[in-house]
């Protein structure tokens, strides 16, 4: 079992590792580059606490090689904040309360961010869509659903 | 396990045929690495179609129909207005698979060559009459959609045979299709029955039709006395009558905790009615 050597940028820094191929993106990036925000709620796809963009598309770090990345962008929950400064996603989720546990956050505040650069103007149904992937067992949702469409206004008035 | 990015079909279908052991082929993943990480499946030799030219591609054929790469995803299908305006009920299906995610890596290809009995996509592509080609040992060939499940989990294809395209007809004129599944939650579930139906008007009549339903026997199945059921109609209650019918004697259905036979054979037929009235309307030019 040979491992291979895979070169990638994440959140605009190029990096490097060596993967066994068996590995996923997932821990790559928890065990090989020490970025642990992106969390493993299920392994299988189910409940999106994996959540990164390759390329710009979201997808499940758990669902993709650690292999594959060769020769992506990828963005992931530690590359949201500017250094202090927070996303208006990450500060409305705070404002609004939208975390208990925090286990499966990054993994919402990761795909709600990709909604708003493909719709900025999203309806609430369309965000409970979008976010169906993303599972949450303490907040019932609400909150997270209000810090999005919170975040989404202020982010369009902004603009 | 080994890791293989071969730069052709070719390729790809030696590497499978000489390898030993298990071997996956591997584009969105969604499955293989699902099964990877229960246990079910370890490949020792897992090959990435993914960088072989036209993979990622969706283009018009000369014909204008389409061709769809194998590795593109859900996400980019649904991207696609072109091919959503000729074949609305093949993007829809595709879409219900999984969550945004999801469908930012899984692929038709994967969906139906998982073989689930239950895959959103593959009515849809049955009722299209699309059709996959294959690179196998002894050449390229071209097979439609529905001769390639086998039953639950398993397909047709022989050792050394790797799809390297799907192929969808031209939609031509007054064409419409649709699909709609049944599940207890709106998102992130398999179907419990599904149903797909495409057709060609002329004025109010039918005139063209296909029929595919899902998750009601151990394959996707076309059923061609449901089809024949709205040909020469207008939509009117007889056909639907006629239609729900012949979907729900085509209805081979197990008992299971997500429905019972009884139930699912009863869904088929709503869920025939509902998307041949969508279909209808779109053939039609109404927007649906």
């Amino acid at each position: 079992m040979s491992k291979i050597h895979v070169t990638t940028v994440v959140n605009g820094d190029e990096v490097e590792f060596l993967a066994d191929p068996r590995e996923t993106l997932l821990d790559c990036l928890r065990d090989h580059l020490g970025l642990t925000g992106s969390k493993e709620g299920c392994g299988t796809g189910d409940c999106g606490a994996c959540s990164v963009t390759v390329d710009g598309v979201l997808i499940s770090s758990c669902l993709m090689l650690g292999v594959e990345a060769q020769g992506k962008k990828i963005e992931t929950i530690e590359g949201m904040a500017n250094g202090e400064e927070l996303h208006p996603l990450q500060r409305k989720f705070i404002e609004h309360a939208a975390l208990q546990c925090g286990f499966c956050t990054p993994g919402i505040l990761v795909a709600a961010k990709a909604l708003l650069e493909k719709n900025p103007d999203p309806t609430e149904t369309e965000v409970r869509y979008w976010l169906a992937g993303n599972l949450c067992r303490c907040t019932g949702y609400d909150k997270i659903i209000r810090a999005v469409m919170d975040a989404a206004s202020e982010m369009r008035g902004a603009a | 396990m080994d890791f293989h990015t071969p730069s052709s079909f070719e390729d790809a279908s030696k590497l499978a045929a000489e390898a030993t052991g298990l071997t996956r082929f591997l584009a969105g993943g969604t499955d293989v690495l699902v099964q990877m990480r229960s246990g079910t499946v370890l490949p020792d030799n897992l090959i990435d179609l993914k960088h072989i030219p036209g993979a990622q591609d969706i283009t018009r054929t000369p014909d204008g129909g389409w061709r769809i790469g194998i590795a593109v995803s859900g996400a980019r299908l649904g991207d696609h207005a072109e091919l959503v305006a000729d074949w609305p009920g093949v993007v829809e299906g595709m879409e219900l698979v999984g969550s945004t995610q999801v469908q930012g890596r899984a692929t038709l290809v994967g969906n139906l060559c998982n073989g689930s009995p239950a895959a959103d996509s593959v009515p849809g592509l049955v009722a299209a009459q699309a059709s996959v080609e294959i690179t196998g040992l002894t050449g390229v060939r071209t097979v439609p959609v529905e001769d390639i499940p086998a039953g639950p989990g398993k397909t047709t294809l022989q050792p050394g045979d790797v799809i390297s395209g799907i192929l969808l007809p031209p939609r031509g004129e007054n064409g419409g299709d649709a699909y709609q599944r049944f599940t207890p939650r709106t998102e992130m579930d398999i179907a419990v029955a599904g149903c797909a139906i495409s057709l060609r008007v002329d004025g109010d009549t039918i005139t063209e039709a296909r029929v595919a339903v899902g998750a009601v026997a151990p394959t996707v199945r076309l059923v061609p006395d449901a089809a024949d059921a709205l040909i020469g109609s207008t939509l009117d209650d007889a056909a639907i009558d006629a239609l729900v019918v012949a979907v729900r004697a085509a209805c081979n259905p197990i008992d299971d905790k997500r429905g019972t036979a009884e139930f699912r054979t009863d869904v088929a037929g709503v869920l025939a009615k509902r998307v041949a009235q969508i279909a209808y309307g779109r053939a039609k030019g109404e927007a649906q």
